[in-house]
């Protein structure tokens, strides 16, 4: 168009004019600005990105919608046939909401268990330099590294004199022991980062240590201990070594014991697994999504200062 | 000298007294801590009974040939009693240097040193990359953020059973690599393929996490460095370099390391993807966990040696680690 073309040679400013008086030919770029070409290639970089982050998942979802057992094997099928029947099935005739019901008990268990005393430690560790806290922080760090196979072994044996196999607190109990180390790491971290005048504050106003933890510590640290707690519920979540091992019936299994008896019970009944894997996946999101905003906060301070 | 103030009690520490005797040493001492040390105590029991005494008696069995069928159990309403023996040093010298030790450990070992390297450095690059992107001003960089991390918000075990369908025989991925005449690998049953589909999925699940810590470091380094850098004249590159590179360096050294510790005991994905099916893919952890649960009879002890080893080899790693950083940062004040 002309007026298009008009607008670019309106204004050819001379290089050589009082710059302080008429406006450059090219406005100069400002601190954090990309010219066009950088601003596509990231933007064409974090297209790709995402579409390799999101494929796999909508695959499945994709996939879940297929009737037949053998339909992820000819995709281009499933477009003329979807149906929710797999789901319907799922939740019909599986032990779906047994399954479901374990998890929760297993991951919130472990959320409120492993929170509480990870704050505790966190807050010590932090703000009093006890004897010994370094050879402590030591050891909670060692405990990360503990592969599945050295505890296991051992962890069924004493589960299994504490009458503990099968049950939920015995896995609980197994996940804090997971879960704790790095929540208390990553609080101790941003416990560090709220002032510790608060703490005198509140001594001068008569508050004991505990009080002090209670009262002032802990509301001002929720957005870490949002993020220890989606940390223990994830590991817990997920966790498949311990709960293949610990969980003996069927009714009992958590998601990830549950959805691998697909492939053997139901003679790879592939269908009902995705929609299964579907139908996991939508509480954990939704969970993640609800404390994402907290997520990167907590773990810089965790990460920044451990 | 230095007088450190306890931050909780306002108590100076650092002053010096005359030195009492033990015991009343450590009655002060219980005066002055005990508050931090009721603090601590519940992780303390915890990990004691849950992960100190597993230790300690994982650590004897693996002087033992424990297996499920000489340990105690009960069948039925006989309950028989353990029978194994004390042999030393046995399983350590059979998994070390014992006949064919280089197929059941060497080859493992170095396949898992492999995995953990690559797994990291490809973790680390790619987070680093997609961070550095979605630090600019940038349109829609929220809708990117909350699209990247996906792969860490839904559950591994869900993700790896979605990969498995993609990288099956007749799966979407051998479909397209087909559609455009590229060779179709037998990702679950060729070693080598196992391997690089192995690494593939580890990548995919493990960048966000890096992605996201890095992105908080990013945000934490100071704009006034970059403005004083660009006033020198300091190029993109020069400005990554010098800046950004050093005031991610406390973030990197951390997540390099949890990084380098979970995915050297990453479980759950080999264990998902392969199953009993691919001798040749297992890491030392996922292979140890067959020995002790994943075969008839269980070889308990043996497992439990391959877990000491394993250990062995991380605490080993982390204190070199720890003290390369410290070395690192004394050169950089001095």
């Amino acid at each position: 168009m002309s007026t298009t073309s008009t607008t670019t040679v309106t204004n050819p400013a001379p290089a050589d004019q009082d710059p302080a008086g008429t406006a450059p030919a090219r406005r100069p770029r400002r601190r954090g600005e990309n010219s066009l070409a950088t601003t596509l290639t990231s933007h064409g970089v974090l297209t790709v990105a995402s579409l390799i982050a999101l494929f796999p998942i909508v695959w499945l979802v994709y996939l879940s919608l297929g009737p037949d057992k053998d339909d992820y094997l000819h995709p281009e099928d499933i477009w003329g046939k979807m149906t929710l029947d797999n789901y319907a099935f799922v939740l019909q005739h599986t032990p779906f909401f047994d399954w479901l019901k374990s998890t929760l008990v297993v991951s919130l268990g472990t959320t409120v268990i492993g929170v509480m005393v990870a704050a505790t430690t966190g807050y010590a560790v932090s703000r009093m330099r006890f004897p010994g806290y370094r050879k402590f922080m030591w050891v909670l760090l060692v405990t990360q590294m503990f592969p599945v196979a050295v505890l296991m072994v051992p962890m069924y044996e004493i589960l299994g004199e504490l009458q503990l196999i099968d049950s939920y607190l015995g896995l609980v109990l197994v996940y804090c022991s997971t879960a704790v180390p790095y929540c208390a790491w990553l609080l101790k971290g941003y416990f560090d980062t709220i002032p510790f005048e608060i703490d005198e504050a509140g001594r001068v106003d008569g508050l004991s240590p505990f009080g002090t933890f209670f009262r002032l510590i802990l509301p001002l640290a929720k957005p870490g201990l949002a993020v220890a707690a989606f940390y223990s519920f994830i590991t817990a979540f997920g966790e498949v070594a311990f709960a293949s091992t610990f969980l003996l019936s069927d009714t009992k299994y958590t998601f990830a014991v549950g959805l691998q008896s697909f492939v053997s019970e139901h003679d790879a009944q592939r269908n009902l697994m995705a929609a299964t894997a579907v139908l996991v996946a939508i509480p954990v999101s939704a969970f993640f999504y609800l404390v994402q905003k907290n997520l990167v906060t907590g773990l810089t301070a965790g990460g920044t200062k451990g | 000298m230095t007088v450190v103030v306890d931050r909780a009690t306002g108590k100076r520490r650092g002053d010096r007294a005359p030195r009492p005797g033990p015991l009343q040493r450590l009655k002060h001492a219980y005066q002055k801590y005990w508050y931090a040390y009721a603090m601590t105590a519940p992780v303390v029991v915890v990990l004691g009974v849950l992960v100190l005494y597993p230790l300690v008696r994982g650590i004897y069995l693996t002087f033992t040939d424990a297996t499920s069928l000489n340990s105690a159990r009960t069948i039925g309403v006989n309950h028989i009693d353990a029978t194994y023996e004390f042999i030393g040093l046995d399983n350590y010298a059979d998994i070390l240097w014992g006949p064919t030790a280089y197929d059941r450990f060497w080859s493992h070992f170095v396949w898992t040193i492999v995995w953990t390297a690559l797994c990291v450095l490809l973790h680390y690059a790619i987070g680093l990359g997609l961070a550095l992107l979605l630090n600019q001003k940038l349109r829609g960089r929220t809708l990117y953020r909350l699209i990247l991390v996906l792969p860490w918000a839904v559950p591994t075990f869900v993700t790896v059973f979605g990969w498995r369908f993609m990288l099956a025989d007749a799966g979407i991925i051998n479909s397209l690599l087909d559609a455009v005449h590229l060779p179709s690998p037998l990702w679950l049953e060729d070693t080598f393929w196992q391997r690089f589909a192995a690494i593939m999925v580890n990548t995919w699940c493990g960048v966000p996490f890096m992605m996201v810590s890095l992105l908080g470091g990013l945000q934490s380094i100071d704009a006034v460095l970059y403005e004083a850098a660009e006033m020198d004249g300091a190029n993109a590159w020069q400005r990554f370099r010098h800046v950004t590179l050093p005031g991610l360096r406390s973030v990197s050294s951390t997540v390099v390391l949890l990084g380098i510790i979970w995915t050297f005991n990453q479980f759950a994905i080999i264990f998902l993807l392969f199953g009993n099916t691919a001798p040749d893919a297992q890491i030392l952890v996922t292979w140890a966990y067959q020995l002790g649960f994943g075969q008839q009879p269980r070889d308990y002890a043996q497992s439990a040696a391959y877990g000491v080893l394993l250990l062995s080899i991380l605490i080993v790693f982390t204190s070199v680690y720890r003290r390369w950083l410290a070395r690192n940062e004394q050169q950089l004040a001095s």
